[in-house]
């Protein structure tokens, strides 16, 4: 049973007691503790249930590898599931629950799963669950639901409390990992003086190094991590940061790194966590390498650990895996492990080394210690259900013939090595296959290339497939010094060390152990230990043809798990090249894509939560809006009132009260987010010509006039009325969601087409707030604020003028969207607010009514005034609208006058506007279709229109709609069928779209 | 231009954020080479057309490079009328565009020594004292919506933005100022 030791542990502070509690249990750890290394401290070796068979599972890892260790962490509103172990760092009073068992972690039905394994091969769901086909949603999928998923999910109605946020760093070189590698490599470039930035993704520098007890200059490794760090925080250019991962490299040096900042602080007084988004000039990867697993019969027993890890354990927390372990290797570097074990007062009953000719000078050292060593040997399988019994050995040779059973508690294995590539593949930097490592290696030749073709990525160290402590540093120099060499600088020198490193015997690949085993052996050799795949499953994949390692692996879920097969990929590899009878890099690698490993959605959606959520654009008014109760709506980014309910009104009742307002007295209408673009120049007649399908370029100073601005595919894009200010110059007035866009749509014209014409634009649409007096009795209200002549003679209907009104300099439009007699009044937006004052106060005697966007939608519609997005929809032109009076036939051109021409676009069947009225009088349903005889080839219905707008008009008793009908304006009369869901059908007349003053009479006042 | 009043101002733990008002802004847009628009932006403000991403300071006001056709005068907002007066002449006869925008902006200040880290915080931009420095001014975005940024002295940025989302920017600075981390990525010293 692991157990924490008296003494040891260079990374915990034993006079810091932390207690925790794991499946409500309490626990002890230290400072410094990963819950990993605490919860192994505390001799709890069994972590949870695995995915498909529910076998017991235990730490595997010690870093960001792991793929069993994941808890639920937290509780309420700050639950997270699957946490990883081994990269969170212990704190008081953590809550943790292990996951995936039912109904405990000791006793688990679903573990019946694992006693017939052979019900769940590869493809088991493909090939089970698709037949009868009805049974998928009502039976198969809720069965399969309940029992995926690792983790809970937290409570849909939790709200995480802790906050995140991002920051934006520009570096000329960033450095990810904070090994020996990289801390060499960010000396060097550093020396340049260029811009460095060096992320770790744990608390501590110097990576694997000071962990492996290496010798360098004759003193520990530790000195020389603690050399190099004092040299990086006296150069001023260079920053270092601990606990920040590099998770993904993307086009043009942008890097994302994930910073950990819960464990600097009280939870909830800071960010939890920062998202960097660096924008690096050059990135070097030295994110070292991940051991790898052994596949043997039962190396998912928990006790089956990797050797680095067991070494971690005891050399960093002072915690031991067991009282007795075996090694069984590959390669020299498990040696290390059994020795540091041995040195720690523990028992290693053997070391079996799976090469025939054993190990280097650390296999004598371990020989010197009394260790027994056999090499050639490998395990048959591990003895043990829930922890390791002991470990059945035979021949690496052979077929698994048991040659004896060694009693032990703990197993460390170690299959090799494979660099961390991820970083260096985000991007597309290519690997290659190094034969002497059996690994996938960064291939120099073909890194990542920048928008200049140049590369942008190198890899440095370990991740360069570059192993000893020695060559390390010289190819971290190197790369440092050719880093700072492409940004025309000069890096440092490379460090002159002498390192004390004993002679390895090369390793030799072993995917299989023993290599001849057979199928039982097989099929409890776990290559995936997160998504319960075994070496038989890809075996089976590939027999059943799945010869490509991506469908292999989507076949299997080799490699899909939340630990994106850190630990499998080149095992699953070389498994199934090896079934295909090919070689590995011909088999190839699967795609490595960004993130290395998973972010929380809080801190990549950083400070955008809750009233930052997104921005609400805000009038000048509209504190008072809200203030008068107004029921808002989004437009755009936009809240605008909807409506003014009074008291217990309801909406429909409020609208319906404006309405009427407008109608027989005198409304207001805050219309401020309409656009207000300035267009100016000696040509800006000839651009708003182009730009409009009318003519804007004869309006004279002083008058306005109504246009349609349609895309180069003659679509309606955009409404509304023009103003003329002077000789050179125009107001646009777009509508509200116009404003933006055709301002870009201007511009674009301007600066790629027409770029000599000589028109400058301004979007002045937030300088002036704007105000709209509407009703019979508008121009009494105008009156009674004061100043400026607003008499019919004056100022006549499609008119503007300038003067004081009501003490303010206002600009006064005649123009009307509701039928009334109408002003609108601009004034900068600072005054805005008083306007809406002086205009309430002056309106009183006359009960003047504000009114919301519903009110206005239904003034419009009762007078047959189209709204862009309701009665256009991106494939209406202004024709099919009855607008033909507000194109200018006789121009040469405008945007989109061509397409305009088209077949398509005057063929007489098209969709045209009409008023529609039910025959009972009822509201037509938004958007509903008129059905014609017969069916298409679907079956459906045919149709011949739709319904664009539709109102219950207050002002005519009835419901009004407007609606786009085939040959519409020929059909007057006709009465069509709207089918409405689930009743019977409303019947319609086909009218004229203008139900309300056709004479255009009230306009007039 | 420290003229212009302050409407509000919140001590965060990172630095002071204070929303302006009473800054007069004018839109020029020219022809930046030529003496008609050197002369107007003489006459309103004692100042040169400044060079690309520059931003000239002066007793009567400052002038800031906004696009390569654009300028943004900032006056005192009690003379924006008399200033656009006076550019009047040497604009007369030359196609430019000048157009009053005070009322269509909002103004805020971030001050102290965090101030860039402030920002780094919610906008994509290098604030690195090698790429932006007191004289320069950048065009991007803070958080969600367009801002514009400069330097009249070390340790304080002002901001632009529209007026419809000040109310968003207001809690954007306030949030980055106050209540969460601090990166002291350009004060290592006080990480």
């Amino acid at each position: 049973m692991s157990v924490r030791l008296k003494t040891g542990g260079r990374l915990i502070d034993r006079s810091q007691p932390r207690s925790f509690r794991f499946n409500g249990r309490v626990l002890r750890g230290y400072k410094g503790d990963t819950l990993a290394s605490a919860l192994l401290a505390s001799g709890q070796t069994l972590l949870g249930r695995s995915f498909k068979y529910h076998r017991p599972r235990g730490l595997v890892g010690s870093g960001v590898e792991e793929p069993n260790g994941l808890v639920a962490l937290g509780t309420g509103d700050q639950l997270e599931p699957n946490q990883r172990t081994t990269t969170t760092e212990l704190r008081e009073g953590m809550e943790l629950r292990s996951q995936n068992h039912w109904p405990s972690l000791g006793f688990d039905i679903g573990a019946l799963n694992s006693l017939a394994p052979r019900l769940f091969p590869a493809g088991f769901y493909y090939k089970t669950f698709t037949w009868p086909r009805s049974f998928w949603k009502h039976v198969y999928e809720p069965i399969i639901r309940r029992s995926a998923g690792l983790g809970p999910a937290p409570d849909a109605e939790a709200r995480d409390p802790d906050s995140y946020e991002h920051f934006h760093a520009f570096v000329d070189v960033l450095v990810i990992g904070g090994g020996l590698a990289g801390l060499e490599a960010a000396r060097v470039a550093g020396a340049s003086g260029a811009r460095v930035l060096l992320i770790e993704q744990t608390a501590h520098w110097g990576g694997r190094a000071a962990k492996d007890e290496q010798i360098v200059n004759g003193s520990p490794v530790d000195n020389l991590v603690e050399e190099i760090r004092a040299e990086l925080s006296a150069m001023g250019n260079v920053q270092c940061r601990s606990r920040t991962m590099g998770v993904g490299v993307y086009d043009h040096g942008l890097v994302l790194a994930v910073e950990n900042l819960a464990e600097n602080a009280s939870i909830n007084d800071a960010a939890r966590q920062r998202l960097w988004k660096i924008r690096a000039g050059q990135v070097i990867v030295a994110t070292g390498a991940l051991e790898r697993p052994l596949s043997f019969a039962g190396n998912d027993v928990p006790g089956v650990m990797l050797a680095s890890a067991i070494r971690d354990y005891l050399i960093d927390f002072g915690v031991s895996p067991g009282d007795r372990t075996v090694v069984v290797t590959n390669n020299d570097s498990a040696y290390r492990t059994a020795i540091a074990l041995k040195t720690h007062g523990l028992d290693v009953p053997a070391i079996l080394d799976a090469r025939a000719g054993g190990g280097g000078a650390l296999a004598q050292e371990a020989r010197a210690l009394g260790i027994r060593v056999e090499a050639g040997r490998g395990i048959a399988r591990v003895l043990g259900g829930r922890a390791v019994r002991g470990v059945a050995i035979c021949a690496q040779a052979g077929e698994g013939v048991v040659q004896e059973e060694i009693a032990c508690d703990a197993v460390a294995m170690s299959g090799g090595w494979s660099p961390v590539v991820h970083l260096w593949s985000h991007c597309g930097g290519k690997l290659r296959w190094d034969d002497a490592a059996a690994a996938f290696g960064p291939d120099v030749d073909k890194a990542p290339l920048g928008a200049d073709g140049a590369p942008f990525v190198s890899a440095a160290g370990t991740a360069n497939g570059v192993w000893g402590l020695g060559a390390v540093l010289a190819d971290s120099a190197r790369v440092g010094a050719e880093v700072a060499a492409r940004l025309r600088r000069e890096g440092a020198a490379p460090r002159s060390v002498e390192i004390d490193a004993p002679e390895e015997a090369p390793m030799e690949p072993v995917w299989l152990m023993p290599q001849g085993a057979g199928p039982k052996l097989r099929a409890k050799a776990f290559l995936d230990f997160q998504n319960d795949v075994k070496v038989s499953d890809v075996q089976l994949a590939a027999q059943e043809g799945f010869a490509s390692v991506e469908h292999a692996k989507r076949y299997t879920t080799l490699g899909m798990a939340t630990d994106q097969g850190k630990l499998s990929n080149i095992n699953g590899l070389a498994i199934l090249s090896d079934a295909l009878g090919q070689p590995i890099p011909q088999t190839g690698t699967t795609t490595f894509r960004p993130p290395y490993a998973p972010l929380t959605l809080g801190v990549i959606a950083g400070e955008a939560h809750g009233s930052l959520f997104q921005p609400v654009r805000e009038t000048p008014m509209q504190a008072w809006h809200e203030a008068r109760g107004a029921y808002c709506e989004p437009v755009g980014q936009w809240r605008r009132p909807y409506c003014y309910p009074v008291g217990e009104e309801s909406h429909e009742d409020a609208v319906r009260r404006e309405v009427r307002a407008v109608r027989e007295g005198v409304g207001m209408l805050d219309a401020s987010t309409l656009g207000k673009i300035l267009v100016q120049g000696p040509d800006a007649g000839r651009f708003l010509d182009m730009l409009y399908t009318g003519r804007i370029s004869t309006l004279a100073i002083g008058k306005c006039r109504y246009g349609l601005m349609c895309s180069e595919n003659g679509f309606l894009m955009d409404d509304g009325v023009v103003a003329r200010l002077g000789p050179e110059s125009f107001l646009v007035h777009t509508t509200t969601g116009g404003a933006d866009h055709i301002h870009a749509h201007m511009e674009d014209w301007l600066q790629t087409e027409w770029w000599d014409w000589q028109v400058y634009t301004a979007n002045l649409t937030e300088q002036y707030a704007q105000i709209v007096v509407a009703g019979p009795k508008a121009r009494d209200v105008l009156e009674a604020l004061g100043g400026m002549d607003v008499s019919e003679a004056r100022l006549p209907f499609m008119t503007w003028a300038e003067g004081a009104l009501g003490g303010f300099d206002a600009r006064v439009f005649r123009i009307s969207f509701s039928g009334e007699l109408s002003f609108e009044i601009a004034v900068p937006a600072g005054q805005g607010q008083a306007l809406w004052d002086a205009i309430l106060k002056a309106g009183a005697d006359h009960a003047i009514t504000p009114y919301g966007t519903e009110a206005l939608h239904v003034l419009r519609a009762e007078r047959g005034f189209i709204m862009i997005g309701d009665e256009t929809d991106g494939t209406v032109i202004p024709q099919d609208l009855g607008l033909d009076w507000a194109i200018a036939r006789k121009k040469d051109d405008y945007i989109g006058k061509r397409a305009q021409a088209r077949a398509h676009m005057v063929d007489p069947e098209r969709w045209t506007l009409v008023g529609l009225q039910t025959i009972d009088g009822t509201v037509l349903p938004d958007g509903a279709y008129a059905v014609d005889a017969g069916e298409n080839e679907n079956g459906q219905r045919n149709v011949q229109g739709r319904v664009t707008s539709s109102y219950f008009s207050p002002t005519l008793g009835r419901g009004i709609a407007l609606g786009l009908v085939r040959r519409g304006p020929e059909r007057m009369g006709e009465v069509l069928e709207f089918p409405r869901i689930g009743g019977a059908s409303a019947m319609a007349r086909i009218v004229s779209p203008v139900f309300y003053d056709p004479e255009a009479e009230a306009t007039d006042g | 231009m420290d003229k212009a009043g302050e409407m509000w101002r919140f001590d965060g733990a990172l630095a002071r954020v204070s929303r302006m008002a009473g800054m007069g802004m004018l839109t020029l847009r020219g022809d930046l080479a030529t003496e008609a628009i050197g002369g107007a932006v003489s006459a309103a403000v004692g100042l040169a057309v400044p060079q690309t991403r520059r931003i000239g300071f002066g007793p009567q006001g400052a002038v800031a490079w906004m696009s390569p056709d654009e300028l943004l005068l900032l006056v005192p907002g009690a003379d924006r009328a008399a200033r656009q007066e006076a550019m009047r002449p040497p604009l007369e006869g030359r196609h430019h565009l000048l157009a009053d925008v005070s009322d269509a902006r909002a103004v805020f200040t971030v001050e102290g020594p965090a101030c860039r880290d402030v920002l780094a915080k919610i906008m994509p931009v290098d604030l690195d004292p090698r790429a932006f420095g007191p004289g320069q001014i950048l065009r991007s975005r803070a958080g969600q919506v367009a801002a514009a940024i400069w330097m009249e002295r070390e340790e304080r940025i002002t901001l632009l933005c529209f007026r419809s989302v000040a109310g968003y920017m207001g809690e954007l600075l306030k949030t980055s100022a106050g209540e969460s981390g601090d990166p002291a990525y350009f004060r290592p010293e006080a990480g």
